[in-house]
């Protein structure tokens, strides 16, 4: 690791803004670095030469004296997110030959903005899963042990900011697929509000479900993202007409009286007794700043689970319906007629779970059953958003750990959809009610990383990021890194 | 004494410039997938972005049959695979749809006048094209159509003949020219007509097996093939063969039957 | 509710998934499992309440009726499998 790419983005802008270093010399550090972790298999497709040719263009800015605060900072995006000319594969084989001829607007955003892409980070196969380990281009390691998982869908993304070898890096979390692999990789990350994001070039998983964040090292990091990519966007209509605020400018209010609420259902006794102790930990630092804490209740939250494994795999069936060989993607060789030819590319394009989550879906929606499965999930979720509803009037955000316990390691879940599931358990409720939720460094529990989550009202990032920035600059949880804890 | 039921599903292309949910154009007769964006395509990662003309005229139409307008207007997905359907769902209108019930009176032939009612009139997307010339036992598919607005205008079971069929379709006609929502050109396919048609006894409430006779080009195509799918109806009801897909009550008892020219000129015949 | 390897079967067909024996046999349990999983949500009381199709309560947004798209034949169909005349090619579909 060079002491270049140890920094964190606001590190990094101070040293382009200072002349320290330049956007070129930025960019191929991190690019060795990236080729000397190929072992984590955290990047799918690399951008050598575009990003060099790019931190050019903006050092030429910079020398120009028209260099704005982001010009020449590195980004890496989840090949989720569709980016022009370049391949765009969903961590799956139906699309590993797909050439996006458009940018997502995410990516748009950042080009705009000047940021320098790397490539393209490995996730799980169309965003389903919560190990990276249903990528048809392989499983990705944590940083902090080659045999654990670093948590899915945005493994990549979260395997990528934890090991350094970018500063800031694109997700999505559909039911918790930014907060679990920060969380697992002792990492920062923020899923937004839905609506908050444009969700346009961002292929879809689950349409009411999805959106798209961020994962780094610091909240004040994940700010400086946010600022660049909320927004209205005229090519989603769902993104919401709501003034962005400045979140950077936010971070550094007192939190003195901010209440916390503490959901009672996350805290009983299948809590890990570790998990807890951090969790305590964290608490105690957030009163020691001057918040207090109440008890609050989510009555249903223990039926999200059912709710989104119905909700989800129904509008993803319905989603990835389009990916039939005939307009791009994979197309099985030689189809007979017309059945076979859908049939066989999608049989052999898309991996089980995918299969799996197609299947539930389809026969959720199908009839006879709709009644039974879809509408009763929908109505479960109505009384998990009155659910938080309540709880907000109670409090400003809630706390609670990220996930049951520290990542698993790789292969133990991958047989038991179900076990699998329950992972997400802390953070699934948050989308179906679409707020915005935030994970962060919580410690190590046998040098594994621990993450606490924060969740708010909707449109609250910057309440999120504040907080998380008060305890980050009262603790040093954010500062640790895989390395370090190795070489000592 | 038996009784044709027939109810049509037209549907009108919108004269928007742009598409129901893209800036794509809708301009008639141009090169395949030239006029075929991202989103008409259904590309990985798009979402579409509603035409706020296609509600205008929508609710134009909806008022000119008196209709109620659905304050609240749903989208739904129609989940089917076709090559010419790119997402692999329709997006259209289920249980909210943006008209409600109207009516329209059309002018019989002795001079008096029917109350037809309109069920409801809703918005959906217009999928693309197949083209089965000689490309070597495969099919070509063009997505320029794919995306055009579509209201589609369902009638209640009420009419009972051809002729008022075609009557019918003439209302709708001057209609849809007369508010300036559609060129209503038969021949271009902008105005198509599904027809659904069953038989019953005459005064029954209940209603037989239904056919549907689709995407019928002209009024006089419409016209005929109502008079032959009637005339075929009656003859297998005369027969009592056993109709498939019964979702409805079978056929009656056997009955003596009339002569099979009186069936094609007149749709009533005897029976009890 | 517990789906047979038929039922399995005629849902891969809905979604026109092709699925092995193997993988039919397999993912048989593990669909009944998930199925079970999710019915626990028939427990709770759900009389009266709406749906939530959305966690947004927004009014629509409406674009003004324009063309605003190019033709970009060429550039999209770089991505395509089988093209003919500028045309996407399929078996033959019979109607």
């Amino acid at each position: 690791m060079s002491s270049l790419t140890k920094n964190t983005l606001a590190g990094l802008r101070e040293i382009l803004t200072r002349g320290d270093a330049s956007s070129v010399e930025i960019t191929q550090d991190y690019l060795a670095e990236i080729s000397a972790r190929r072992d984590l298999n955290t990047f799918i497709t690399v951008t050598q030469d575009d990003a060099l040719a790019s931190a050019k263009v903006a050092d030429q800015i910079r020398a120009a004296g028209q260099a704005s605060l982001t010009t020449g900072l590195p980004i890496a995006h989840k090949d989720l997110f569709c980016t022009k000319g370049i391949l765009t594969s969903c961590g799956s084989k139906m699309l590993s030959n797909f050439i996006s001829p458009y940018d997502a607007e995410v990516v748009s955003k950042f080009k705009n903005a000047g940021f320098v892409m790397l490539g393209k980070l490995n996730m799980d196969e169309f965003a389903m899963g919560s190990s990276n380990e249903t990528s048809y281009f392989g499983p990705v390691k944590n940083p902090w042990s080659p045999t654990h998982v670093p948590g899915g869908s945005s493994g990549g993304s979260a395997a990528a900011v934890a090991a350094r070898l970018t500063p800031l890096a694109t997700a999505t979390d559909t039911g918790g697929s930014i907060r679990q692999p920060a969380a697992f990789t002792g990492t920062s990350g923020l899923k937004p509000t839905y609506g908050r994001v444009s969700r346009f070039g961002m292929i879809a998983f689950a349409s009411s479900l999805d959106q798209g964040g961020l994962i780094a090292q610091t909240a004040e990091d994940l700010a400086i993202g946010m600022q660049i990519i909320s927004g209205h966007d005229n090519k989603d209509s769902t993104s919401a007409l709501i003034e962005v605020p400045n979140y950077e400018s936010l971070l550094n209010d007192s939190i003195r009286g901010l209440t916390i609420g503490l959901p009672e259902e996350f805290f009983d006794s299948r809590l890990d007794t570790r998990m807890q102790s951090q969790i305590e930990e964290v608490i105690r630092i957030f009163t020691s700043l001057g918040a207090n804490t109440v008890s609050v209740s989510l009555t249903h939250v223990a039926e999200a689970i059912p709710a989104y494994y119905v909700i989800a795999p129904a509008e993803a069936s319905s989603n990835l319906s389009r990916f039939d060989g005939v307009r791009f993607g994979y197309r099985a060789e030689k189809p007979i007629d017309l059945t076979d030819l859908y049939e066989r590319s999608r049989g052999e394009g898309f991996g089980s779970e995918v299969k799996r989550r197609i299947l539930i879906g389809t026969y959720a929606l199908s009839e006879g059953y709709f009644d039974a499965y879809y509408k009763k999930a929908q109505q479960i979720r109505r009384l998990i958003k009155q659910d938080f509803d309540r709880a907000f009037s109670l409090c400003d955000l809630l706390l609670s750990p990220t996930t049951p316990s520290t990542a698993f390691a790789l292969g133990e879940k991958s047989d038991d959809p179900v076990a699998m599931y329950l992972e997400d358990i802390y953070t699934i409720a948050t989308n179906l009610a679409g707020l915005p939720g935030g994970s962060f460094q919580a410690g190590l529990i046998d040098e594994l990383p621990a993450g606490y989550q924060l969740t708010g009202p909707a449109f609250s990032e910057s309440k999120i990021l504040n907080a998380a920035h008060k305890v980050q600059q009262a603790t040093d949880w954010h500062t640790h890194y895989p390395e370090e804890i190795r070489n000592v | 004494m038996y009784e044709s039921v027939i109810g049509l599903e037209v549907h009108v292309q919108l004269s928007t410039l742009s598409k129901i949910f893209s800036g794509s154009s809708t301009s008639f007769g141009a090169s395949p997938n030239t006029q075929a964006s991202l989103i008409d395509l259904g590309m990985p990662g798009v979402l579409p972005t509603p035409n706020a003309k296609v509600f205008e005229m929508a609710v134009k139409f909806g008022l000119a049959i008196e209709a109620k307008i659905g304050k609240t207007s749903v989208f739904d997905r129609k989940n089917y695979f076709y090559p010419d359907l790119p997402k692999g769902y329709q997006i259209t209108q289920l249980d909210a749809p943006i008209v409600g019930l109207g009516h329209v009176n059309i002018t019989l032939e002795d001079g008096t006048t029917k109350r037809i009612n309109i069920t409801r009139a809703h918005l959906e997307e217009d999928a693309g094209k197949s083209l089965h010339n000689s490309f070597d036992g495969l099919t070509g598919i063009d997505l320029n159509r794919a995306g055009t607005p579509l209201l589609e205008i369902v009638s209640e079971p009420e009419l009972r003949s051809a002729k008022e069929a075609v009557a019918y379709l003439r209302v709708i006609h001057s209609i849809i020219r007369y508010l300036d929502i559609s060129d209503g050109n038969m021949a271009e396919g902008s105005m198509r007509c599904d027809c659904n048609v069953s038989i019953r006894t005459q005064g029954s409430k209940i209603l037989g097996t239904r056919t549907e006779i689709k995407k019928q080009s002209t009024l006089k195509l419409t016209a005929r093939s109502i008079q032959l799918k009637m005339a075929s109806k009656l003859f297998k009801k005369r027969g009592c063969m056993t109709l498939i897909k019964m979702r409805r009550a079978p056929c009656g008892p056997r009955k003596r039957p009339t002569t099979t020219a009186t069936f094609l000129i007149q749709i009533y015949c005897q029976s009890s | 509710m517990s789906l047979s390897g038929a039922d399995i079967q005629c849902v891969a067909k809905l979604a026109r998934l092709r699925l092995t024996e193997a993988e039919t046999t397999s993912t048989l349990s593990q669909l009944n499992s998930i199925l079970t999983m999710i019915d626990s949500m028939q427990a709770v009381i759900t009389e009266g309440v709406a749906p939530l199709a959305h966690p947004l309560e927004l009014t629509q947004v409406l674009r003004i009726d324009e063309v605003t798209e190019e033709n970009a034949r060429e550039a999209y169909q770089k991505t395509a499998p089988a093209i003919k005349d500028g045309l996407y090619l399929v078996p033959r579909v019979l109607e």
